[in-house]
């Protein structure tokens, strides 16, 4: 660790003591000026902010060669192939921009991470992110158990860097789909993939949670994912991120800003400690630099504006989403106390069953429905979820109802004005 | 006269990605669309490659192969399934269209059309003609009502 004195997980867990949220943007760039360019800029950002490399989707498939063909001819990447890149290079690009004030964190969205794995230990980066099911069933085909025995190896990669070095490894499962996924179900999953991490050498942990579509909801999603961590992480160091909304975004800019400062204002309420935030450019392309520094600097802002959570908020343990996390959460550890073991029956078994997931390990038998704003339950399958049909009667969801759930938020931050 | 004619079995759609898409909100979108329509669905999900897209085909027989990609590469991703999926003995003649964001610019390309149904596909939509797709259903016999 000579390039940064402090981790990522210290970096935030020091942020959180002292009541600052981390924000933090998606970016990825093949070209390593404009990459240099993102980093610093995010630097000095005025906001407290930590640093991201994206990966490109050659790399997150594991098509290296195609990446370093790419590279060789000057094809434009969507995002850093680390793998493909020599590793001298990599160095060179976080040489003065990476260090004690500005960890950085490695995302990459593969569902089979081995090489990514190795080639961060090589190069004593010690933060990444996703997971044995949130990386596979959302984005692959891969067969699960094949995911889970990758990510077991890739993990333990990690945890062999050691205690001085501090392997971070964030789980991405509250981010599941992105939308219309209720959140007892993500935050089941996100506490299930942190507690895999954990059995296999991971000291320091973030859970996730992204914005669904009712800010009251998501706020006690967030304090149940934290109750389920302090009881279910008792020996690590861990935090919690809240993601900005990932589905459809609004097409106004105004609409846009709405919703990510409502994700500011729910992230800083609920205790998360860190923010992934998104831009205003959202759904039309992919953001420049200069969009990104701005949608920080702005999530900066409306964080600061709101005062935490008052102390004599209710008991985080009694909200729907908590009991069904839990109720969750303790049927996939009845089947193995080995986590990795135990998510690839409990999906065979219908345990978890993600809504619209087409993934062939996913049973796709739970439908979710947006009901007064808030996410609930369609359809449960055989989820251990007690309200709610098992099965779905035919017309129940058209397809017309579907699009207006995709739309839902983008059309109201979009016509709130 | 009494009505002898057998109740009519419900068509059977295939509905699948491309091989490098991996989003699916519009494969489920079209999985209810044909549903909505009397089909029996096969969704074969993201990221699917042409051999596996084919094989799926001769397991299950489909009346209709429905191709839905929004990743910007369904133009070349298409030209490949087609060639790929028409060289197999059984599928010359299935029925086959392909529809969504076909190219990254997000303007049609006549010339991308044509090449699209000169490589095997029987009819291409872009994603704003939802109702031309429905027509083409209507017109192939494929509906019954649900």
């Amino acid at each position: 660790m000579s390039a940064a004195a402090v981790t990522f997980g210290d970096f935030v867990a020091e942020a959180e003591r002292t009541g600052r949220l981390v924000v933090q943007p998606r970016m990825g760039f093949g070209d390593l000026e404009r990459m240099r360019h993102g980093l610093v800029r995010t630097k000095e950002a005025e906001a407290l902010t930590v640093g991201t490399l994206t990966l490109d989707s050659y790399t997150r498939t594991g098509d290296h060669e195609a990446a370093r063909c790419a590279l060789a001819n000057g094809v434009k990447l969507n995002g850093y192939p680390i793998v493909a890149r020599p590793d001298a290079e990599t160095a060179d690009l976080l040489r003065g921009v990476r260090d004690a004030s500005f960890p950085v964190q490695v995302r990459h969205g593969s569902s089979l991470p081995e090489d990514i794995f190795r080639t961060l230990v090589g190069l004593d980066l010690e933060a990444t992110e996703g997971g044995p099911v949130s990386y596979c069933l959302p984005y692959s085909r891969t067969p699960l158990r094949e995911a889970v025995d990758c990510w077991v190896r890739s993990t333990e990669l990690l945890a062999e860097m050691g205690e001085t070095a501090n392997p971070h490894i964030e789980s991405f499962g509250g981010c599941m789909l992105g939308q219309l996924c209720p959140p007892g179900l993500l935050v089941a999953i996100s506490l299930l993939e942190g507690l895999f991490f954990r059995q296999h050498g991971i000291r320091s942990i973030s859970l996730s949670y992204a914005q669904q579509t009712c800010p009251t909801q998501d706020e006690e999603a967030v304090l149940a994912l934290r109750s389920l961590a302090a009881e279910f992480l008792p020996d690590a160091q861990w935090h919690l991120v809240f993601y900005a909304y990932m589905g459809v975004y609004p097409r106004t800019a105004a609409g846009a800003a709405r919703l990510m400062e409502q994700a500011a204002r729910t992230a800083v309420r609920s205790g998360a400690a860190r923010i992934i935030v998104k831009t205003e450019a959202e759904a039309h392309r992919i953001p420049t630099v200069e969009e990104n520094v701005r949608a920080l600097e702005r999530t900066a802002r409306a964080a600061a504006l709101q005062a935490t959570r008052p102390a004599s908020a209710a008991d985080p343990t009694d909200s729907e989403t908590y009991t069904e996390a839990r109720a969750l959460v303790e049927a996939v550890l009845d089947l193995d106390t080995d986590v990795g073991r135990a998510l690839p029956e409990a999906f065979e078994r219908g345990l978890l069953d993600i809504p619209f997931c087409l993934h062939p390990a996913n049973q796709g038998r739970a439908r979710s429905r947006i009901d007064d704003g808030r996410l609930q339950w369609l359809t449960v399958g055989d989820m251990p979820i007690a309200h709610g049909p098992r099965r779905l009667s035919r017309g129940e969801l058209t397809a017309d109802t579907l699009l207006a759930m995709l739309h839902h938020v983008e059309q109201r931050y979009d016509t709130a004005s | 006269m009494p009505n002898s004619t057998p109740p009519r079995k419900r068509p059977t759609s295939v509905v699948s990605s491309t091989v490098s898409d991996s989003h699916t909100w519009n494969l489920v979108y079209m999985q209810l669309l044909l549903e909505e329509m009397g089909h029996d669905v096969v969704n074969l999900g993201a990221c699917v490659p042409e051999k596996l897209l084919a094989e799926e085909c001769l397991r299950h027989e489909p009346d209709l192969l429905v191709v839905s990609s929004v990743n910007g590469h369904g133009f070349n991703d298409g030209l490949r399934i087609a060639s790929h999926v028409r060289s197999v003995a059984g599928l010359e003649h299935l029925c086959m269209v392909i529809g969504g964001k076909l190219s990254v610019d997000g303007v049609r390309d006549v010339g991308f059309t044509r090449r699209l149904l000169n490589a095997g596909f029987d009819a291409v939509f872009g994603d704003d003609e939802l109702p031309a797709f429905r027509s083409f259903v209507e017109v192939c016999g494929l509906r019954v009502s649900a």
